[in-house]
């Protein structure tokens, strides 16, 4: 199973990563983090490819990392 | 298992940020942190992290060195490529990469840029472009469209009044040496993949050693262009996209990669051949000199007084010390103000401006009213006391009064009254061997009858501070 987990101190809710992903696994959440922006969060259980696309898209440093065949434990 | 995470180039906490930040200072959407975190990526999977050397540009990605756990020069605004050619010179192994920004390279350092790369420099260039001056708050950049309304252009670029946009990536494809030149454009993920291919390209070329590589990356900058991040990167790819077209204009890593002669250091003796041209190579007397010296000789141009320092200078050289030689005059050839500052030193030599001389010539009164004061307890002044009848004011300095235009007068050379100054200043403080001065007269002069005209003038100098018991009777005359 694939997914990404997103650091939501790291985020500034830009949402290229929600507009880039090709499977819309990313969306906005509704907290507001610690920096004052409303962060992007993966929907669980989405259908996840781990193409990575988010990940190079993101602006932040290390805001995405992107897991392959695993199973999903940082939620 | 992880397939994509923060890259190891990049610090885990940006601590010149403030202890333990994590989060970068661009604005949320900027394209620069997606620049960052490709050449981040690459310079891992290439190894090269340990001799990577950053050029930080000015602008907003100054702040690069926040992030990059690499080697790192903050720029002057827009010489990032000269400082690079100065690593490149001296480290041949480093991988210099200059990170800049629109305003940055293709203006104030539209200059540098283009002689880097004509010059083919073996580094890479990442040229940042977004069409608006960022950090100063979104002015009109050189890139700005036409049209384009900006701080500055509040109605718009107007290409008569302000010129249209360059496309550096155009103009340095017009020279001969770059090896590879490509534009790129982050308005989507193909377009950010494809320049993850161009960093990574850039870099591998440069590793290489093909010579200079230049990826322009047209960059959204959502706050300066006042949309949302999304929009910026419609906006990018219907707007810039079309102006500078996103294409590979050159890539000649396939041919051989340039082979030049790669030019030697020069030997002292090669050195000191060159500076005396063809003249016979004479041995020197060993310097003995005591103290540093810092001459200030001053006049009007056409007394030599130029000349007079340089010749102290190749002289200092000649005996295996260190020498700096400024000279100072106005836009006149004669008559103008003229000094030269002359540094002459055991070890090497910092700077060299000379503020508060220890040594001070002065060929005419202008000269010791101006510099009189500037001379240190314990220094020397020697005056022309043939056109300067003033006499030194100031204590704790010792004078010594020369009538060098008499000398050099009676001598048959009047224009040889910087030689008298010279003879005097060294004669009395040892600094350098009159023999030396003598061997290199010859060399020097140009005319036979003026090598024997400066003999005799060193002569009548000497005679004259002996008869003055300026100096002992037992400095040796020829």
């Amino acid at each position: 199973m694939n997914y990404i987990t997103i650091e939501p101190n790291l985020c500034k809710g830009c949402k290229v990563c929600i507009t880039s992903c090709p499977k819309h696994c990313i969306t906005l959440g509704d907290a507001i983090n610690e920096i004052g922006y409303q962060y992007a969060v993966f929907v669980p259980g989405s259908p996840c490819i781990a193409c990575g696309i988010c990940f190079y898209v993101c602006p932040e440093f290390g805001a995405i990392t992107v897991y392959k065949d695993e199973e999903e434990t940082h939620g | 298992m992880i397939k994509h995470a923060k890259s190891k180039a990049l610090y885990d906490t940006f601590e010149r940020k403030g202890a333990g930040q994590q989060v970068s200072h661009y604005c949320p959407g900027c394209g620069h942190g997606t620049v960052h975190n490709l050449i981040a990526e690459a310079l891992v999977d290439y190894d090269i992290t340990d001799r990577t050397v950053l050029m930080s540009p000015v602008g907003c990605s100054v702040f690069a060195y926040y992030y990059f756990d690499v080697g790192n020069f903050q720029c002057a605004h827009g010489r990032a490529p000269a400082v690079a050619t100065g690593v490149r010179r001296t480290l041949e192994d480093a991988v210099i990469l200059a990170y800049q920004g629109d305003g940055d390279l293709a203006g104030i350092g539209t200059a540098e840029i283009v002689h880097a790369a004509n010059r083919g420099e073996n580094i890479t260039v990442f040229f940042v472009n977004n069409a608006i001056y960022g950090m100063t708050g979104g002015q009109m950049a050189p890139t700005t469209l036409i049209g384009q309304k900006t701080m500055t252009t509040p109605e718009g670029r107007d290409a008569l009044h302000d010129g249209g946009p360059i496309g550096m990536a155009e103009m340095l494809n017009a020279l001969h040496s770059p090896v590879y030149i490509e534009r790129v454009s982050l308005s989507t993920p193909q377009g950010v993949l494809k320049a993850r291919k161009a960093v990574r390209k850039g870099l591998k070329y440069q590793m290489e050693k093909r010579g200079f590589s230049f990826i322009e990356i047209l960059s959204p900058c959502p706050i300066n262009w006042k949309m949302e991040s999304g929009a910026s990167r419609k906006w990018l790819k219907d707007n810039l996209e079309p102006v500078f077209p996103v294409k590979n204009f050159r890539d000649h890593s396939k041919e051989e990669p340039l082979k030049g002669q790669k030019s030697e250091l020069m030997t002292g003796q090669q050195l000191l051949q060159l500076l005396q041209g063809d003249a016979a190579i004479t041995e020197f007397a060993e310097s003995s000199l005591q103290e540093e010296q810092y001459v200030k000789i001053a006049g009007f141009g056409g007394q030599g007084v130029l000349s007079a320092g340089m010749f102290l200078a190749k002289g200092a050289i000649a005996e295996g010390l260190e020498a700096t030689w400024l000279p100072s005059y106005g836009p006149e050839m004669r008559g103008g103000k003229a000094y030269a500052s002359v540094i002459l030193s055991r070890r090497i030599i910092g700077s060299p401006v000379v503020d508060s001389p220890n040594v001070l010539i002065a060929m005419n009164l202008p000269s010791l009213l101006a510099f009189e004061a500037d001379v240190v307890p314990g220094g020397h002044i020697f005056v022309n006391s043939s056109i300067i009848e003033r006499k030194v004011t100031r204590k704790g300095v010792q004078t010594v009064y020369v009538p060098a235009s008499d000398i050099a007068k009676d001598a048959g050379l009047l224009a040889a009254a910087n030689m008298v100054m010279i003879c005097a200043y060294l004669a009395c403080t040892g600094a350098l061997s009159i023999d030396t001065i003598r061997s290199m007269i010859p060399q020097s002069v140009k005319q036979e009858k003026h090598v024997q005209a400066n003999l005799k003038i060193i002569d009548a100098s000497l005679s004259y501070l002996q008869q003055q018991g300026l100096i002992s009777s037992e400095t040796e005359l020829l």
